[in-house]
């Protein structure tokens, strides 16, 4: 709490406190904590002088937003028309085994949360995916195995390195 | 710049001030074009699309709300197109909403339902959507329910929160479809700064947002022989009463009201007036203790400005975002409290009566005051002071479905015992009209004169201005009152919780020197609370308030010291202000809450 405390003066005194500060600081929060809790909406309220609920009603306009925990990376999916007929839905079906989540679900070990979204620009090459910032198109069931993967073994790598600085 | 703009609208000319919408203008020669967000009160949103009306010449239809007119427009508010533009968006609004229109609260009286039924909204052409929809209803506030199924997502709940009262209770959470009116979180109204004043309600043209109505139990209470059913009657709901019964706003109809009363089965009938007058000798000696203690004692402790505690909605609203400031407030309760804290004592005693076969009604202008009633603390009778908070609105409904002919009600009197009022009392209702109603006791207390304006009319004080102030210098004062001789009383007097925000900001950074501050939670004073008859505008608040001057300016008694009904409970039984009973059974205390 303090530390978000902290963090909310911090965003606060980069952006302003001015209404349209609002969403560059929730997008900081976003970025530090992976999601909005009511706890740091309720420090955003308190550092602008808005009431909460003008906070989460911003907090809940913006799809890139979120309010509910999530996993450290998140992977978007396009579902618009295009990327269906380029193969999304078999990419969705790979995923879904891959993962053992369906769409809106967070992973076991709180890697990745899996969603859909709306079209991502990219319909001359897709199946279009996003993670996090990181757009991948031309996706086949085959190459998004590497990728997920990928995102895995950095994982493993990292906590492992963390797991050594600890000991 | 052209002084004005010409225009035709319909094939009728129209002459209008530069800036005006093409509503405006419609209106201005009695055209209606139909809406639905647009609320004289609020700033325009033009989400709605009922208003849409044809431009000759151009293609697309445009929103009349929203829309400047501009010179040599020509307006056409009954094309084909437009009313075939009318009917789809009355169709299309509709097919998110759950028309069960027979089962609602709001049958009758809901603007929506009147709009499909002057349009003919048969069978919608759309998909019903309202079966896909997770709708919820809350209705865990004492005071309002707020049911999803209902909601045309208008926003004038939201922008009256916001722009009225500063509170923002309610935004707009979501988007698209899944767009929908939220508290934090969707929090119950009930856990969020919601202070209950209930204009979110008054300004919901459909049956999303009502009040908590408590008509059964109250049936019920005067079905039961066994249990005397006492009812009083708020100082601003004589004079609106008569806007649901058919007439038109601004006329006075307390013996109306009374009678009615007596019909519907109420065995006591009594006048909250009464003890507004008594408020004003309890909250007037309290600000001159205040002052004796501030200016003569030099108390630190103390502080000034006090400000009232009449205004539920006002209170809660402090309660939550100014914690601080709450030793401000005045000890005093408010009128209906303090009415139903006798009710069940004093009265009860006078009359013969067991307390616990007692239940005690009060009829008011707001919805706030079913809040209040509920409070834990409000029992200082050792009963529940007020069982049951009525709005003028329930009232009206309740005398309608026991076949009464409002209009051809005799005149009958309040009941005595706490029955009798003076036009301070009256006045409460409006705006400015607890100041004033003090100013006239405390200035005579302190002097031993009368206060010094035109026929006790403090016309400073009154008005629809956001915020007043007024200054009275007290000279030659009463030995006893020395210390204030000389002295500048400054008072200020808001009404809007937007308004009072801004003082409140003063006093916190005591940038002001008042010493005493009037709030009301609504637009008006109690007279345009959020349990008045619909609709409302100024124009109707100001119909309202010239009643309440005219009540005032009738009575024999002006003053509320003079109040007989109040010189007797003061010999009989409380002995004299801010004394032992007086502050067991008419002051109380108030409670921090979280802003967030
Ligand atoms: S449809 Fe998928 S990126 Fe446009
Ligand atoms: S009344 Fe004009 S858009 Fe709603």
């Amino acid at each position: 709490m303090n530390g978000l405390r902290e963090l909310v003066s911090a965003l606060a005194q980069k952006h302003g406190t001015r209404r349209e500060s609002l969403l560059p600081i929730l997008q900081g929060i976003q970025a530090h904590e992976h999601y909005l809790s009511d706890d740091a909406m309720v420090e955003v309220a308190r550092a602008l002088d808005l009431s909460t609920a003008q906070v989460y009603g911003t907090a809940t306009f913006y799809s890139f937003l979120v309010t509910r925990p999530q996993g450290r990376h998140v992977i978007r999916l396009c579902r618009t028309i295009t990327c269906v007929m380029h193969g999304k839905n078999q990419l969705l079906k790979e995923l879904e085994t891959l993962l053992k989540v369906r769409v809106g679900e967070t992973t076991a070990d709180g890697l990745f949360t899996l969603l859909e979204t709306n079209c991502l620009g990219q319909c001359h090459q897709g199946p279009a995916i996003l993670i996090d910032d990181e757009p991948y198109t031309r996706l086949t069931p085959e190459r998004i195995r590497v990728i997920v993967a990928e995102y895995q073994q950095k994982a493993a790598l990292e906590s492992e390195n963390s797991g050594l600085i600890n000991s | 710049m052209p002084h004005t703009v010409n225009c035709q609208i319909d094939h009728l000319s129209v002459n209008i001030q530069p800036g005006a919408t093409i509503l405006e203008a419609a209106r201005s020669i009695h055209i209606q074009i139909p809406t639905l967000c647009y609320h004289s009160d609020l700033c325009v949103a033009g989400n709605c699309r009922l208003c849409m009306v044809e431009q000759v010449g151009a293609d697309r239809l445009l929103p009349a709300c929203a829309t400047p007119v501009t010179e040599g427009m020509e307006i056409l508010t009954n094309s084909q197109k437009v009313r075939h533009a009318r009917k789809v968006m009355l169709e299309l609004l509709m097919s998110e909403h759950r028309s069960d229109c027979t089962h609602c609260y709001k049958n009758g009286r809901c603007e929506l339902q009147n709009l499909a039924s002057e349009y003919l909204v048969q069978d919608g052409r759309f998909i019903d959507l309202v079966p896909f929809k997770n709708y919820t209803i809350d209705d865990l506030s004492p005071s309002i329910i707020k049911d999803d199924a209902k909601c045309i997502r208008c926003q004038r709940c939201v922008r009256t929160c916001a722009e009225i009262q500063a509170v923002s209770a309610l935004a707009v959470a979501h988007k698209g479809a899944e767009m929908k009116i939220s508290t934090f979180f969707d929090l119950p109204m009930a856990e969020v700064v919601c202070t209950n004043c209930g204009q979110c309600v008054t300004h919901c043209p459909t049956g999303a947002l009502v009040e908590k109505n408590y008509i059964d139990a109250v049936w019920q209470a005067m079905d039961d022989d066994a249990r005397h059913v006492v009812v009083q009657t708020a100082p601003a709901v004589r004079i609106a009463l008569g806007e649901a019964l058919g007439l038109e706003p601004g006329q006075i109809v307390t013996g109306k009201m009374v009678a009615a009363l007596r019909r519907l089965g109420f065995d006591s009938v009594l006048d909250t007036d009464f003890s507004a007058d008594l408020t004003i000798i309890e909250e007037g000696h309290e600000l001159l203790q205040r002052l004796r203690e501030v200016i003569r004692d030099k108390n630190p402790q103390v502080k000034l400005p006090m400000t009232t505690s009449c205004s539920p909605g006002w209170i809660k609203f402090l309660e939550h975002l100014y914690p601080d400031l709450l030793p401000h407030l005045s000890t005093a309760k408010s009128p209906q409290q303090m009415f139903g804290a006798l009710a069940k004592t004093y009265y009860a005693r006078r009359i013969g009566m067991d307390a616990k076969n007692m239940v005690s009604v009060s009829v008011m202008p707001c919805t706030a005051k079913k809040f209040e009633a509920a409070r834990p603390e409000m029992c200082a009778s050792g009963f529940r002071d007020v069982d049951y908070v009525l709005t003028t609105r329930e009232l009206a409904m309740m005398i309608r479905q026991a076949g009464i002919d409002f209009l051809s009600l005799p005149d009958d009197e309040f009941d005595s015992i706490m029955g009798q009022s003076s036009g301070a009392g009256v006045i409460f209702g409006a705006t400015g009209g607890v100041m004033e109603a003090a100013l006239r006791t405390v200035y005579e207390v302190v002097t031993g004169r009368e206060v010094p304006f035109d026929g006790l009319n403090i016309v400073p004080v009154r008005g629809l201005e956001q915020v007043k102030e007024a200054a009275l210098t007290i000279s030659s004062p009463l030995p006893e009152w020395g210390f204030l001789d000389g002295v500048t009383l400054k008072t200020c007097v808001v009404h809007g919780l937007a308004g009072a925000r801004e003082v409140m900001k003063k006093v916190a950074d005591g940038s002001c020197d008042y010493h005493f501050i009037e709030i009301m939670a609504c637009p008006g004073g109690c007279l345009g609370g959020g349990g008045q008859p619909m609709p409302v505008s100024d124009h109707v608040r100001e119909m309202r308030a010239r009643a309440i001057y005219r009540d005032d300016a009738g009575k024999a008694i002006r003053k509320s010291h003079e109040n007989p009904d109040v010189v007797k409970l003061y010999e009989d039984f409380l002995k004299e202000p801010l004394g032992h009973l007086s502050h067991q059974l008419l002051h109380t205390h108030y409670v921090a809450r979280k802003r967030y």
